[in-house]
């Protein structure tokens, strides 16, 4: 009884400890920037979006300070895991070969639906070209699919890709594509079904940053719970976009 | 900026582009352009310093440092640019972050690395985890300023090791017959003449250099090149105040126009530069300016 008494205020004690050192120190947020609605860049130049202003809230309810960066898709991961920032909200779906690498918090947005979009009906999205971009799930799928993949380094490339010819179509978050298919005027449409891919879309931590991922994750639930997320998320996806129960 | 931008959707052209050249991220756009000629500014004879150290090493009487000097020029010169910038930095902050760690921290107990987690103490991390982002702008700055010195470094130093042996090897003789230490045929004779055998080198160099910075954005600092494909890719109405198609066409050509003035003036001044380092060379360039004086 004692042994477990003493272990239990030993547990207290490092938790408390964590927490202390947690409340001192600003987290840094990496992000793309490029990729709305999940985040973007807006006319005042600062992070915008969907992660932004969930990841705000988050750190509110937290009671952390927060503070976003701005990095490349490629060299996102490569930057967290060496500590140049403390976590990435970037719409990085959650998927098996991120995970030996990074560690997620459960998902803040659904499973999410993947799309193809191209210039006309007919277009081939089985044997023809379809651009994705570089180290998402998309790609990985397409790669998969019996279709020539082309990979670029930002979402809006994939997109200008069909728009020129040079791909047939393009395969991406459909949350991403919805918005840029309602603006063309006809010009794009989606072919083909959606497509289920990934676990979902949660923030990626070090590994090693147990008690920083467990502060997020209880944040989460809570957000999840009272149901302010699925607010925020119909007021960026729309009305119709998928909610938590 | 301008009191009647509060709704951009009913002005016409002439104020939406007034209203619109003058966003927040155009001011961005318009920083990162002195943030480059900053870089090549401090760069440049960072760069040279580099290659001059370099060649000196590499042309050293003392065998091992001619090894760590041709060393240096073989190994950086084969590595491709961007395998560099990806690799150098992270591990040259890291190996700052690991010294700080070591002399700061005695007592923590648990491993640096962890997996594929590379973990130090908040007091160890370069810069503070709690310093203005302003900071952490400037250290990659920094970092990146010192890993294009160490690249174009190479490169010049191999310009500079030929121009030094370019030298006609009679006037160093002449020097010796003077009774002139090595030191001072180095510094008094070979130094002040390569130069001109050393420039062309060195300009195409430059030339390089101005087109490289590209390679900022792997480091996160953000370069023209990243604002123009950012400003430039297709906007809609939903996420911001000016929707545009997608103008990136634009933004590189008033990308290409400022690389190409700016590489005319580069070249107006070294053509002038050149000028002044040939008078007075037994060259042919030195002889031709002789005669014409003559």
């Amino acid at each position: 009884m004692k042994k477990i008494l003493l272990a239990t205020a030993a547990l207290s004690l490092t938790a408390g400890m964590a927490m202390a050192e947690a409340h001192g120190k600003t987290i840094r947020m990496g992000t793309e920037g490029a990729y709305p609605p999940y985040n973007f860049i807006n006319d005042a130049g600062e992070v915008d979006g969907f992660e932004r202003e969930l990841g705000d809230e988050l750190c509110k309810r937290a009671e952390l300070t927060c503070e976003w960066v701005k990095n490349d898709w490629d060299s996102i991961i490569p930057n967290l895991v060496s500590g140049n920032y403390d976590n990435i909200m970037a719409g990085m779906s959650i998927t098996d070969e991120r995970r030996e690498v990074v560690a997620f918090t459960q998902n803040y947005y659904p499973p999410t639906a993947s799309a193809y979009v191209a210039a006309s009906e007919g277009a081939d999205i089985e044997g023809g070209v379809v651009s994705g971009q570089t180290a998402t799930i998309q790609a990985a799928h397409v790669a998969e699919s019996g279709a020539t993949l082309i990979e670029f380094a930002t979402p809006e490339e994939t997109v200008a890709a069909v728009r020129n010819g040079e791909a047939d179509a393009v395969f991406a978050d459909k949350d991403y594509l919805v918005p840029i298919v309602e603006e063309s005027g006809g010009e794009l449409m989606f072919v083909g079904d959606d497509v289920p891919l990934g676990d979902g879309i949660g923030m990626a931590l070090r590994q090693s940053d147990g008690e920083l991922r467990d502060t997020f994750d209880a944040v989460i639930t809570e957000m999840k719970e009272d149901g302010s997320l699925n607010e925020m998320l119909k007021k960026w996806f729309g009305e119709d976009t998928t909610t938590y129960e | 900026m301008f009191s009647f931008c509060t709704d951009p959707s009913i002005l016409d052209d002439w104020f939406w582009f007034s209203c619109y050249l003058t966003t927040g991220v155009h001011m961005s756009f318009y920083m990162s352009f002195l943030k480059v000629l900053l870089l090549l500014a401090v760069t440049a004879p960072v760069a040279l310093a580099f290659g001059f150290g370099g060649a000196m090493m590499a042309r050293a009487r003392f065998v091992p440092l001619s090894w760590v000097g041709k060393g240096y020029i073989a190994l950086v010169r084969g590595v491709p640019d961007i395998a560099f910038f990806l690799f150098f930095v992270i591990a040259l902050d890291q190996g700052i972050e690991y010294l700080r760690h070591k002399a700061l921290c005695s007592d923590w107990d648990m491993p640096i690395r962890q997996g594929s987690d590379f973990v130090v103490c908040q007091a160890a991390k370069m810069p503070l985890g709690n310093a203005a982002q302003w900071v952490h702008e400037t250290y990659g700055f920094g970092l990146a300023v010192f890993t294009f010195a160490i690249v174009f470094g190479a490169f010049a130093a191999n310009v500079l090791f030929g121009a030094m042996r370019a030298v006609p090897r009679p006037q160093l003789e002449t020097a010796e017959a003077y009774g002139m230490s090595h030191r001072q045929t180095f510094w008094r004779v070979l130094v002040p003449q390569m130069w001109v055998y050393a420039l062309p080198g060195l300009s195409n160099l430059w030339m390089v250099l101005i087109k490289a910075t590209p390679l900022l954005f792997l480091l996160g600092v953000e370069d023209i090149v990243y604002w123009a494909r950012e400003l430039g890719g297709t906007k809609t109405p939903r996420f911001t105040d000016y929707p545009h198609p997608d103008w990136r066409m634009w933004y590189f050509l008033a990308l290409l126009v400022f690389y190409l003035l700016f590489t005319r003036v580069s070249e107006v001044a070294l053509d002038r530069l050149m000028k002044r380092l040939t008078r007075g060379q037994a060259t042919t360039g030195g002889e031709a300016q002789r005669r014409a004086g003559a």
